[in-house]
């Protein structure tokens, strides 16, 4: 069965081109993927993602759980709002998932995780909450609009109330508040300014519409798989899945070592792995002609790699990649690019941020 | 529906053929094949004065979701490649007919014309696809 968000008509009615998504029908184009990307690093663009899941975890043991739960580590979060990026990891060490989650209070948050995964998300939810005093919610009723790009902000507000204009003023990265009937929050998956706005689906086409008479493009799909590419942002399924260790797909900072006393799942199997990995995510820059491609073989020093991800960097011409190599490798890659071998440099995985080339 | 321009000639591989006159025929890909393969970011064309076999693949589209060959629709040599391409290859996906273009090409045998398909025989390849 195909599963269709609230704003598919407002699709349809654009002429997207609409693709499956993991079971979802959703648009990857509206016309050019490389306009939509362009739009959003020059001025704003919008994604419709409300196939993503919200969940809702509260209760007297919210805290406790999600510590358990998480790599990173909620006892960081003090200001009601913050948001923290991690990784749901299995008992093998293997990333379950990669989510983003809201603090509110001690025994209120709230987790967005990603679509394709969402059954098996919420039966690990599940799972790792027996003995908690925890009450898990999906909140299959909020529509969500990403709204991102140098003007975004400011377009975005000029649908606000005057509370909820208050309530965003000056606003950090990575928070998210509810001010009347919108969730909003400074977070994205395109390397620009923006927010992620939940908005009720009875509501959502009428959001969405005002949204286009702002003058805000339309993205699919494409542009958000090239816009977080150049970010240097993972995929699930891509870049990590259950049977990788988050230190081999560069989410060592999203690991809260201390303190060590915090048990959380998978933490053996990282300490194991931090002891005797072998693995890490690097970008591939190809300044040639050419796409590097998910799934090629790169050669490096000590060994062979995969490319998890690649594509063409529309904001800087050439193509870019993340590939996932033995860890002894140096600034150099060898990718068999159509039967030759091509020699691509080695970088850190983030190639654009704010509409800017990262040096590397 | 994609436009199929009745006055072309097909290759079940998608390239669109045009007579100049003269034995002289301009190639490119039909609009269903730049909608398939999406933006176009490198176009490789063949070298002019390079002599080719109808089923050669001579030249690579490659958009940002896939790269595609490109293959002769008939022997020849080639005259003329459409430098345009270099910086703009996206005139292959906003004007497939016209001034995305890929090369012109010098008919050794214009026999071999009768092979390709009609637009109404290419419009029912794609609907078998």
């Amino acid at each position: 069965m195909t599963n269709k968000t609230v704003l598919h008509p407002k699709h349809l009615e654009a002429g997207a081109k609409m693709v499956d998504f993991h079971g979802w029908e959703m648009p990857i184009n509206y016309g050019s993927q490389i306009e939509e990307h362009h739009a959003v690093r020059r001025d704003a663009g919008m994604f419709d993602v409300s196939h993503m899941t919200i969940v809702d975890i509260k209760g007297p043991q919210a805290k406790a759980y999600l510590r358990y739960l998480l790599a990173n580590d909620v006892e960081k979060l003090k200001d009601k709002g913050k948001a923290l990026y991690s990784g749901m990891l299995n008992e093998a060490g293997g990333v379950v998932d990669d989510l983003i989650v809201y603090f509110f209070a001690d025994d209120d948050y709230r987790l967005v995780v990603n679509s394709a995964t969402r059954e098996k998300d919420i039966n690990w939810l599940n799972k790792v909450a027996d003995g908690f005093d925890i009450q898990i919610i999906e909140q299959p009723n909020l529509a969500m609009i990403a709204i991102q790009g140098p003007n975004a902000k400011a377009k975005a507000a000029e649908l606000f109330s005057a509370e909820q204009k208050a309530a965003v003023e000056g606003m950090k990265p990575f928070f998210g508040v509810q001010s009347g009937e919108l969730f909003i929050a400074t977070t994205g998956y395109t390397g620009e300014a923006g927010y992620e706005v939940m908005v009720p689906a009875e509501q959502a086409c009428d959001f969405w519409q005002k949204l286009l008479d702002l003058g805000i493009q339309p993205c699919g799909l494409g542009a958000r798989d090239t816009l977080r590419l150049e970010a240097g942002m993972n995929l699930y399924g891509q870049d990590m899945d259950e049977t990788i260790s988050p230190l081999a797909a560069n989410m060592g900072w999203t690991i809260s070592w201390l303190p060590e006393e915090r048990d959380f799942m998978g933490r053996k199997a990282l300490e194991e792995y931090n002891r005797s990995g072998k693995d890490k995510l690097v970008g591939l820059v190809m300044e040639e002609k050419g796409v590097l491609r998910a799934g090629l073989t790169v050669k490096v020093e000590g060994g062979e790699g995969v490319i998890t991800s690649g594509t063409f960097s529309p904001t800087l011409g050439y193509s870019i990649a993340m590939a996932r190599v033995p860890s002894s490798v140096r600034d150099t890659a060898e990718v068999e690019m159509r039967k030759k071998w091509v020699t691509v440099r080695v970088v850190k995985p983030s190639f654009v941020r704010n509409g800017k080339k990262v040096e590397h | 529906m994609s436009n199929i321009p009745a006055e072309l000639r097909y290759a079940a591989s998608h390239e669109w053929v045009r007579p100049e006159g003269n034995g002289v025929y301009t190639v490119g890909i039909s609009e269903h094949a730049q909608e398939l393969l999406g933006d176009m970011v490198f176009v490789e064309l063949p070298e002019v004065g390079s002599n080719v076999s109808a089923g050669d693949d001579v030249a690579v589209a490659e958009s940002v979701k896939a790269a595609s060959d490109v293959y002769a629709p008939i022997s020849g040599e080639i005259l003329a490649v459409n430098e345009e391409l270099e910086d703009s290859p996206e005139l292959v996906n906003s004007d497939p007919y016209g001034d995305g273009w890929m090369f012109r090409i010098k008919a050794d045998d214009e026999s071999e014309l009768a092979e390709l398909l009609d637009a109404e025989g290419y419009e029912n390849s794609i609907d078998e696809e």
